[in-house]
């Protein structure tokens, strides 16, 4: 994303070595964890998340005396720029964001300026994490995280259709054109400033592009050559979104109001719950199914990271611990709470962990998990950045 | 000299943020801003602002929708006033614009959201007996691209202020007077008030016209909830740009900045030459004999009402949403209603209304008391307080918000203020304080001047005059205007946003963030709880004088 | 020299005199009256002798009040009473409240509250201690405004127009009221009316053009 100033970079290197996890005992980290207040910054665009958040909080201040607070968030950017923000006014300790809830270009944007602390390999839990079956949570978007954060859900991007009015869902991106052609308006995507509008786009490039393989390097003078067929496919398809696509939902959730309210028959989302959550809270009907397009989805991992200069950042550790625990990672999963798929490894808890995991009571709404087919990996965040900006040109255009 | 520091403080806490604000967006708009490393000074931030794609049409939407927000609600007051003079419809539409006042501007584009939008109260109302419709119609009736929603969320809120300040102003004016000769002379009596009352009248309220074109030229809340998304106006616009993880963007924001301030003084300078040009095309009316028109000028008079009647749907839409279970379109109510939201939302709504009441509370008992100073010391010592100090306090009305707050978020952040409650309370400051000399210097000036002296001689000191006598006369005004500054604190976003670098969660801050999407029935919740608390204030103010005064007749009337 | 002594009162705005110089004795227990038409500076004058001349107004000259100087002294140290031609009756207040405004501190409640009955009973207004002033006619509350001034104790007494507001019968009445218990106190009344039939005792011309008037 950008780099940081020369003045910027060099008030970091005059920083204590505070960046680096100092290899203290995991009961030190506990102990000097205990009273502390954790700012947790995560976007705030979904209910059943914030309240997550908020049974996390009540765990934290029960087992480890930590009082973690939700800081809403519009967007995630704001978190990374209140952090970039601090750093250049010289701010190297004491800042206002303890923990980020964090993807792809924000965080190699931190990343790459050296603002992260590196702990996610000590934390206790991080050794149940299913590492080698779901790369994305050591890689995110093809870049190694290598203990800059640490995973605490999977998502996958699927679609959701009313099953009165859509009794096949279209599985790839030339169906999808030709139903919505059929079915003006009844179709959208949020706009591509949000994850799952960008992700939409990226899933369609998938598809589209002629050669697959240079997605996983940086996009550069390859961008053109492949995004050709993907500009070519949106402008047939745009007329025929909702509002004529000359407005987005910002949010997923807003899609999921226009769904409920019968302003649109399909909706994307990342979790593979989302049907069964939103139905039994009531934000959908119960005719909804789910699906994914045949050649997979793409998925990632959600990251929490932890600032270099945090002003909590021991309790930031054990809290992204506590993410990490089973219990956590099992209520997670449950569909009438989050229902986001965990990054555990389930072969490598203790029967009466794995238990807890135990299938969940799904309806017709839902696809099973072997059903979701392969996850693809997630492009080289400068294509989410690049296609993101060709986007914009050509929507306000 | 400490005569005239009261009105020396009210005047710094307005002109020096305001001030520090311009400056700290004056530079960073020509590259120069130290802690991000630019030197400038360079026009590479003008570049960038101009090879913004949509920057041309963000821009002329913020002028279009400023200037017609402006001249409707102006063009409804006038033509209600002029129709309705001497009735009691005049009284009714008081009474049910004080509540829609005391509401904060995003909890009523919320409220108008909910009744506006495809899927909305208005249509599910006479959906599917009349309309056919059992889907929500693809037309956009929100975040249209010609900004109609945003002109109709911003009309919806300025009508009512204006209303008020008009029927305020015509206190001051025999407006019954002039009307009577006028109508004896044979003219109608809506033309009448046109012609003789008007010109009058609006020379008082120019002030609060211009301060709602800027406003609307500026507008953010309400522009993110109602407004056109590809491009926006150009205030959200720039807010994006100030939020941005790459700091750099810093810079095209400031430039834009600026802009908006051009596009606000050309909306005034606009509205000025207009004034100018219209007002022989006036004079040449008034005095051109008996006019006719009285049926159409009726006719447009009952656009007011409706309005009021629509912003009052808003709010009841709003109680509705926190309240509903299960809600589908085309269904007129919900499937049932519960308390649910509201209990689950508790928690969550505990911080954000803590704020907001504490930041409401401070500010505007500081403003109360730097304006009870200030006025007092020009009672006491004329123009050896520097009265005139006062009358500049208005400035930070009349520009919109967008171009100081910026710089002063860049201010504060390189003090190492921001972030707190002091800095979000001294920011909002900044707006309370003109609107509590504004509304308080009435009732103050009005107040007998005989009376304090009556009591000096009586042997009371100074401030056993101010204690004992003149704070109980003035309570109820003085409770009505700590109603208003707290109406204004609470509907503060931008500020409250760019102080509290986004840390600081008001009531007003999570309702907007919340009208991105997601569950309407919190957004519900968290919209009536901004609004209850203003109202509240405005009851008790009402109340508590009634309850005070019961066996003083004066002082009840 | 006792009552009220004026030497060389000079009012004015800005450069403009509104009356020359004014020199005037009142002994104790008599009345002066200043008469002159409207705008001509008479409730001005009596703003300076109470020390509450508005700040755009400039005076020059020496007041005293049995003896000693008031120019200095602040509004509520003159004990100087004034009476107007609203009651100004402070709205807030009961009439007994009104009344014991400016009774000397230090007195015990039982000692105020005899004070105040004592004054409603010389003002035929026995028992209205708790009534709302608002209530009363405009007669009783001018009673009541005399006897609020009476009881603050003030050496010297101004009256400007009191009596305009009142209807004839009234008048009569009220200014027999006023003049006799301002003689029975002994103090030193300036009356300023530009009624000659309020007129009691000298009379004094208050004219930008007359000559300056001596004792």
């Amino acid at each position: 994303m950008t780099a940081l100033p020369r003045r910027a970079l060099a008030a970091l290197a005059l920083a204590p070595l505070a960046a680096r996890a100092q290899d203290l005992p995991w009961s030190e980290t506990l102990r000097r964890a205990r009273g502390q207040t954790v700012a947790w910054h995560a976007w705030a665009g979904d209910e059943r998340t914030n309240a997550f958040i908020a049974w996390v909080a009540e765990q934290a201040a029960a087992r480890f005396g930590i009082t973690l607070r939700h800081v809403r968030l519009r967007d995630t950017a704001e978190a990374v720029q209140r952090v970039l923000a601090e750093i250049s006014a010289g701010r190297r300790a004491g800042g206002a964001v303890d923990l980020v809830w964090i993807n792809g270009p924000n965080f190699l944007s931190l990343k790459q300026a050296g603002l992260l602390r590196r702990f996610a390999e000590r934390l206790p839990n991080f050794a149940l994490v299913d590492t080698v079956g779901k790369p994305a949570t050591v890689t995110d978007f093809t870049i190694p995280v290598e203990g800059y954060a640490a995973p605490w859900r999977m998502a996958r991007l699927v679609f959701i259709a009313d099953g009165r009015r859509v009794p096949q869902p279209p599985r790839d991106m030339a169906a999808l054109l030709a139903w919505s052609q059929r079915n003006r308006g009844r179709f959208t995507h949020p706009g591509v400033r949000n994850f799952l509008g960008a992700t939409f786009l990226k899933q369609a490039l998938y598809e589209l592009a002629p050669d697959r393989t240079v997605l996983s390097r940086p996009a550069g003078a390859a961008f053109d050559a492949t995004v050709a067929p993907l500009w070519a496919w949106y402008d047939a398809l745009r007329p025929n979104l909702w509002r004529q696509g000359r407005a987005f939902p910002e949010t997923g959730p807003a899609m999921r109001n226009l769904l409920n309210d019968g302003e649109l028959d399909i909706m994307l989302s990342f979790n593979p719950a989302e049907a069964t959550v939103s139905v039994a809270a009531g934000l959908l009907p119960a005719t909804v199914r789910t699906f994914v397009p045949a050649i997979g989805s793409i998925g990632n991992a959600s990251f929490v990271a932890i600032p270099v200069n945090a002003s909590a950042p021991d309790a930031a550790e054990v809290v992204a611990d506590l993410l990490l625990s089973p219990e956590a990672q099992a209520r997670a999963e449950d569909p009438r709470h989050l229902g986001a798929p965990t990054v555990l490894d389930l072969a490598r808890l203790a029967p009466a962990d794995r238990a807890r995991f135990a299938a969940w009571p799904r309806g017709p709404e839902a696809l099973p998990p072997d059903a979701l087919g392969p996850a693809l990996p997630e492009p080289h965040p400068s294509w989410m950045t690049r296609l993101t900006e060709a986007w914009e040109r050509r929507v306000a255009a | 000299m400490t005569r005239a520091l009261p009105a020396l403080l009210a005047f710094g806490v307005v002109a020096v943020p305001v001030a520090a604000g311009l400056l700290g967006t004056l530079l960073p708009a020509f590259g120069v801003l130290p802690a991000i490393g630019a030197d400038g000074p360079s026009l590479d931030p003008w570049r960038r602002l101009f090879a913004e794609p949509g920057l041309p049409r963000a821009t002329l939407l913020s002028l279009a929708t400023g200037l017609g927000a402006t001249v409707l609600s102006l063009l409804l007051v006038a033509l209600f006033c002029a129709a309705a003079h001497g009735t009691r419809g005049v009284a009714r539409a008081q009474a049910l614009a004080a509540p829609i006042l005391a509401t904060p501007h995003a909890a009523l584009a919320i409220g108008v959201l909910f009744l506006i939008a495809p899927s909305g109260l208005l249509l599910r109302l006479v959906s599917p007996w009349a309309t056919g419709l059992d889907a929500p119609p693809d037309v956009a009736t929100v975040n249209d691209a010609w900004g109609l929603a945003l002109l109709l969320g911003l009309v919806v809120k300025e009508t009512p202020y204006l209303l008020l300040m008009t029927l305020a102003a015509l206190n001051q004016i025999p407006a019954t007077r002039l009307v009577a000769v006028a109508t004896s002379l044979g003219q109608p009596k809506p033309v009448a008030w046109l012609k003789v009352v008007f010109p009058l009248l609006y020379r008082q309220i120019r002030l609060p016209v211009l301060a709602v074109l800027a406003y609307s030229v500026g507008t953010v809340d309400v522009a993110l909830i109602l407004g056109p998304t590809t491009p926006p106006t150009l205030a959200p616009l720039l807010l994006r740009w100030a939020t941005s993880p790459d700091l750099s963007l810093l810079l095209p924001a400031s430039a834009g900045a600026l802009l908006l301030l051009g596009v606000a003084l050309t909306a005034i300078g606009a509205w000025l030459a207009a004034e100018r040009a219209v007002a022989p095309l006036g004079r040449a009316w008034a005095a051109s004999g008996l006019g006719t028109g009285a049926g159409a000028l009726r006719a447009g008079a009952t656009l007011l009402p409706f309005l009021l009647l629509l912003a009052c749907a808003a709010l009841v839409a709003l109680v509705l949403w926190s309240v509903a279970g299960p809600w589908r379109f085309p269904d007129a109510l919900p499937d049932r209603v519960q308390a649910d939201t509201w209990t689950s939302q508790a928690a969550a709504l505990a911080t954000p209304a803590a704020n907001s009441l504490s930041a409401a509370l401070l500010a505007t008992g500081l403003a109360l008391a730097l304006a009870v100073a200030a006025l007092e010391a020009r009672a006491r010592h004329g123009a050896a307080a520097l009265p005139w100090l006062l009358a500049l306090t208005p400035l930070p009305l009349l520009l919109p918000q967008a171009s100081f707050l910026l710089g002063l978020q860049t201010a504060l952040l390189t003090l190492g203020l921001e972030g707190g409650l002091p800095a979000v309370v001294l920011v909002h400051l900044v707006f309370v304080l003109p609107y509590v000399l504004l509304s308080l210097s009435g009732p103050y000036a009005a107040l007998d001047p005989r009376l304090p002296r009556v009591a000096a001689c009586l042997g009371a000191s100074p401030l056993r005059v101010f204690l004992a006598v003149k704070l109980p006369v003035l309570a109820r005004p003085l409770l009505a205007v700590a109603a208003v500054g707290i109406a204004v604190s609470i509907a503060q976003y931008l500020a409250t946003l760019l102080a509290g670098g986004g840390r600081f969660a008001t009531l007003t801050t999570e309702a907007v963030t919340l009208a991105a999407g997601g569950d309407r029935r919190v957004l519900g919740v968290f919209a009536v709880a901004q609004a209850a608390i203003p109202l509240l204030a405005f009851g008790a103010a009402l109340l508590l004088p009634a309850l005070l005064w019961r066996d003083r007749a004066a002082l009840r009337a | 020299m006792s009552g009220l002594l004026l030497e060389n009162v000079r009012i004015a705005i800005g450069a403009r005199p509104l009356f020359p110089p004014l020199s005037l004795h009142v002994p104790r227990g008599e009345v002066a009256t200043l008469m002159g038409p409207s705008g001509c500076g008479k409730s001005s004058l009596l703003a300076f002798l109470c020390g509450t001349l508005d700040p755009a107004l400039s005076a020059a000259g020496r007041v005293s009040l049995d003896g000693a100087p008031l120019d200095g002294l602040p509004p509520e140290r003159r004990r100087v009473g004034i009476l107007f031609q609203d009651d100004l009756l402070f709205p807030h207040l009961s009439v007994g409240g009104n009344l014991g405004f400016g009774l000397p501190p230090g007195l015990s409640r039982a000692e105020r509250r005899a004070r105040i009955e004592a004054a409603l009973a010389e003002a035929e207004l026995p028992g209205f201690a708790e009534r709302d002033p608002a209530t009363l006619s405009g007669g009783q509350r001018a009673r009541v405004a005399l006897m609020r001034a009476l009881l603050a104790e003030p050496r010297a007494l101004l009256l400007d127009e009191p009596f305009g507001r009142l209807d004839a019968a009234l008048r009569a009445r009220f200014r027999a009221f006023v003049l006799g218990h301002a003689a029975a106190r002994g103090l030193p009344v300036l009356l300023v009316t530009h009624d000659p039939a309020d007129a009691a005792g000298r009379v004094v011309h208050l004219a930008p053009d007359a000559e300056p008037v001596m004792p």
